[in-house]
């Protein structure tokens, strides 16, 4: 982790290519169009799919080349984070010839239908029902929680094909598009009072087989992989991919420079404490020995994440594929949220009462204590991750577990009192 | 010091946990937060009328029915555990306890029956822009004009502010700080709501340009009274937040019996097990302190200012933390505007800024017991 020339030389690249190929007169479109054929809008993709093969550890030194830039980051739906990933991983070469262009390029959205209401953390006990007829899938059910769904063209859709054998086995992942009259998108708001997620309906809505991504029943381990990936997750600050979010025909210049506000999920701002830093300034705090203390507690949080990001990614590089520890960063994240919050309120004192862009820091503090609570739920909580730390870095003996190898179908799932078990 | 409470104020708590539960269910809680006033005229005429709870804590020659702090304490939890949106607070606990604890018969008179009945809605106004909690931090002027005082300059996140009929204000005078009252419609006074993180709790700015205003008290007694009414009002925060605090761990008790994951209800496991214990904790060590607080204010102990502190800092913060934790026990649906949750974790958030947040109460403690 010490020796970097290597990560220094792959930066020194990406930024000599971006410094002759960004130009803010672009549409977001073309933009993306040329980041796809270069490879350095997803350089851990192998090249002969819109990456350069490079390992992990270099996309840091990679998004910091765009950010020394100022170009606009590559797309950035779950569909490029996750399911461009996912489909490298398990999807046949026709799969990938089929959707990796139009995600590459960012011409499409895509979202994640794995949660229901009676399945979050308990995933592999989804209820959303895909049955063969013909060529194809028919499928039924509700998921929820569905970030981005409201301009999505497709979905990562986990859905059980049978329900006779234990949960984890008879589960399918499937590609499924959202443009059809079986796929009825309904508005969630987060505590915010922002449109982040939604519930999404599926009545009789059609998939075809040559979706199936990995096995018929092998889902599971599809969605694993997708899981993993979330837990690694970074993006730079982007437009919103696919027609839906009408982004594309945007100036990408304007969009870089933040003058097009965009709507994401979580705390918008890459680093925490510098904001709190200028509400501080602001206030008159900076020379408070309190405010001191805890600010550099919070920048402490952040470097030590950074770090954690670096060692991980050179491990990755040693050969070791990322896994558990994914688990460790994603609390650590959580940690980070709520530190930001909290140091961030008491900076703001008494304006920390009010709302909106009329109090110091324009909000901005108000937002990341807001989204905090996001942070240690969305992506598995973090209960989930120090069970997966638990069990699978240190070993320690698992829990009893009582659902694994009963027939689904004889499982209670959900929420007692309020859902009558009606189980598929 | 008794912190066992009467039949009688099980009785209050009662009757105020029906009442809450009637008038503030989570609907209403909602249509008021949305709509500027932030109250219901007609249940706060219900509250005076049929239950007499403006005039609880007043003394009966001041048109009250002459209960001590320890029933407001009881009232103030209930309300806090339901999030009633009412100028109590503003009226009952800080007009009130400021106009009680000044020297002059003559405004008390005058000034705390209306708060009494209902028909006066009070206010105490006395932070600034620069955002302190401290009687160091107000700068507003009063100056004697013709007619009388006059009052010049801003006081900010003054609660119900919007909607107070009699304003009480701390201003500075040659001779300190002194208080002051205004009419709410006085001219020369512009009120301006401002959009609040916790929408069930209404905060205004109001700028004074030449208003005229009544002393209340002597020149220069000022400092006293704000003092003696900041101590009090921490203490009567402390007792809405554990109502808050209490609710919350109900929320995730009950949530955590019914919710299933993994084949199991998920109050199983012990992460969560472990969670609602530690609320509980913490809920009770908050309970505790309340109450000896309140037992406090209602004995006029010398001990008041160091629990008053002790209280708000601890209650505060275990508060927050159970209305964090109640989100985190829910999951996804906890973090959804639909749900209750986050109207608690932004009252929660909220209370631990107003009237000075945890680090500013311990340091007052550690001053006040000599550290
Ligand atoms: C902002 C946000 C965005 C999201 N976006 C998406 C999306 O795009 N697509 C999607 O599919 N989902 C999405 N989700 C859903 C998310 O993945 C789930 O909310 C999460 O996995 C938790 O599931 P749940 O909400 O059902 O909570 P539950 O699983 O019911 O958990 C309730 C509580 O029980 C605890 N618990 C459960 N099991 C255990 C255990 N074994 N041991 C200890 N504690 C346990 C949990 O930690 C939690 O505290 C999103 C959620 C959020 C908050």
């Amino acid at each position: 982790m010490v020796e970097t020339p290597e990560r220094d030389q792959i930066g020194a690249q990406a930024l000599a290519w971006l410094e002759q190929n960004w130009d803010p007169e672009f549409t977001v479109r073309e933009w993306w169009a040329r980041l796809a054929e270069s490879g350095w809008g997803f350089p851990t993709w192998p090249r002969e799919w819109f990456g350069r093969g490079l390992p992990a550890e270099s996309a840091a030194a990679v998004r910091e080349a765009f950010t020394k830039v100022g170009a606009l980051g590559p797309p950035a739906s779950l569909g490029q984070l996750l399911g461009g990933p996912t489909l490298l991983t398990h999807a046949s070469d026709e799969q990938r010839a089929r959707f990796l262009p139009a995600l590459a390029r960012g011409e499409e959205f895509w979202c994640q239908f794995f949660s229901e209401p009676s399945s979050g953390s308990d995933l592999a006990s989804l209820r959303t029902r895909a049955v063969r007829r013909d060529d194809g899938w028919v499928v039924n059910g509700q998921k929820v929680w569905t970030s981005g769904a409201q301009f999505a063209d497709r979905g990562m859709l986990a859905a059980r094909t049978d329900p006779d054998v234990p949960k984890h086995r008879g589960i399918t992942y499937f590609i499924i598009d959202l443009d059809q009259p079986g796929v009825e998108v309904r508005p969630l708001h987060q505590m915010s009072g922002a449109h982040g997620f939604n519930e999404v309906f599926f009545t009789d809505a059609w998939v075809a087989d040559d979706r199936i991504v990995g096995e018929l029943g092998g889902g599971w381990a599809v969605a694993t992989t997708t899981l993993m990936f979330e837990r690694f997750m970074t993006s730079l600050p982007s437009a919103s991919p696919g027609r839906h979010s009408a982004h594309l025909d945007l100036r990408a210049g304007d969009v870089a420079d933040g003058k097009v506000k965009l709507e994401r999920e979580g705390s918008p701002y890459a680093s925490a404490s510098k904001v709190i830093l200028d509400v501080a300034s602001r206030l008159g705090k900076t020379a408070d020995p309190v405010t001191r203390g805890r600010l550099a507690a919070l920048l402490l949080l952040e470097r030590t994440n950074a770090y954690s990001g670096m060692r991980q990614a050179d491990a990755v590089r040693a050969g070791r594929r990322p896994g558990a520890e994914g688990s460790a960063r994603k609390i650590t994240r959580s940690n980070l949220a709520r530190t930001a919050r909290d140091v961030g309120m008491d900076t703001l004192g008494a304006y920390g009462m009010l709302a909106g862009e009329d109090t110091p820091g324009g909000g901005a503090v108000q937002d990341i204590a807001l989204s905090s609570p996001g942070a240690s739920i969305a992506g598995g909580t973090d209960e989930i991750q120090r069970n997966i730390i638990g069990e699978r870095v240190l070993g320690l003996p698992k829990e009893p577990r009582i659902d694994r190898d009963v027939p689904f179908r004889d499982l209670t799932v959900g929420t007692a009192e309020t859902e009558k078990p009606d189980k598929p | 010091m008794e912190l066992v409470f009467t039949e009688e104020q099980e009785e209050l708590r009662r009757t105020l946990r029906d009442f809450c539960a009637d008038k503030a269910p989570s609907s209403e809680v909602r249509r008021l937060m949305e709509a500027t006033e932030g109250y219901d005229p007609a249940v706060w005429s219900q509250m005076a009328d049929q239950l007499g709870l403006q005039s609880l804590a007043i003394p009966e020659q001041y048109g009250g029915a002459g209960f001590g702090f320890v029933e407001l304490a009881i009232v103030l939890e209930e309300m806090g555990a339901a999030l009633l949106p009412s100028p109590y607070f503003a009226s009952a606990v800080l007009a009130a306890t400021a106009l009680l604890t000044c020297s002059d018969e003559a405004a008390k008179k005058d000034l705390l029956p209306g708060i009494a009945a209902g028909t006066t809605i009070g206010t105490l106004a006395f932070t600034e822009e620069n955002g302190r909690w401290d009687a160091d931090g107000i700068g507003l002027a009063a100056r004697r004009g013709d007619g009388g005082w006059v009052l010049d300059g801003t006081k900010m996140f003054v609660l119900d502010g919007h909607v107070a009929d009699l304003v009480l204000v701390v201003a500075r005078t040659a001779a300190g700080l002194s208080l002051f009252a205004v009419e709410g419609g006085a001219a020369g006074l512009t009120r301006t709501p401002l959009p609040t993180l916790d929408q069930t709790r209404k905060l205004a700015r109001l700028d004074f340009a030449g208003v005229p205003a009544r002393l209340v008290g002597a020149d220069g007694e000022g400092g006293a009274i704000l003092a003696g009414t900041l101590d009090r009002a921490a203490v009567a925060l402390a007792a809405e937040q554990l109502g808050g605090a209490q609710r919350v761990l109900d929320m995730s008790v009950e949530y955590a019996k019914v919710r299933y994951q993994f084949g199991r209800p998920i109050g199983s496991f012990q992460a969560i097990k472990h969670k609602c214990a530690d609320m509980l904790v913490e809920v009770e060590s908050a309970r505790s302190a309340v109450y000896y607080a309140a037992w406090a204010v209602a004995e006029d102990s010398s001990e008041l200012p160091v629990v008053a502190s002790l209280a708000k800092a601890y209650c505060s913060d275990a508060y927050f933390h159970a209305a964090a934790e109640n989100i985190q026990i829910h999951g996804g649906i906890g973090f959804t505007w639909e749900h209750d949750a986050h109207l608690y974790f932004k009252r929660a958030k909220s209370s631990q800024l107003f009237l000075g947040d945890s680090s500013y109460h311990r340091e007052q403690l550690a001053q006040r017991v000599g550290i």
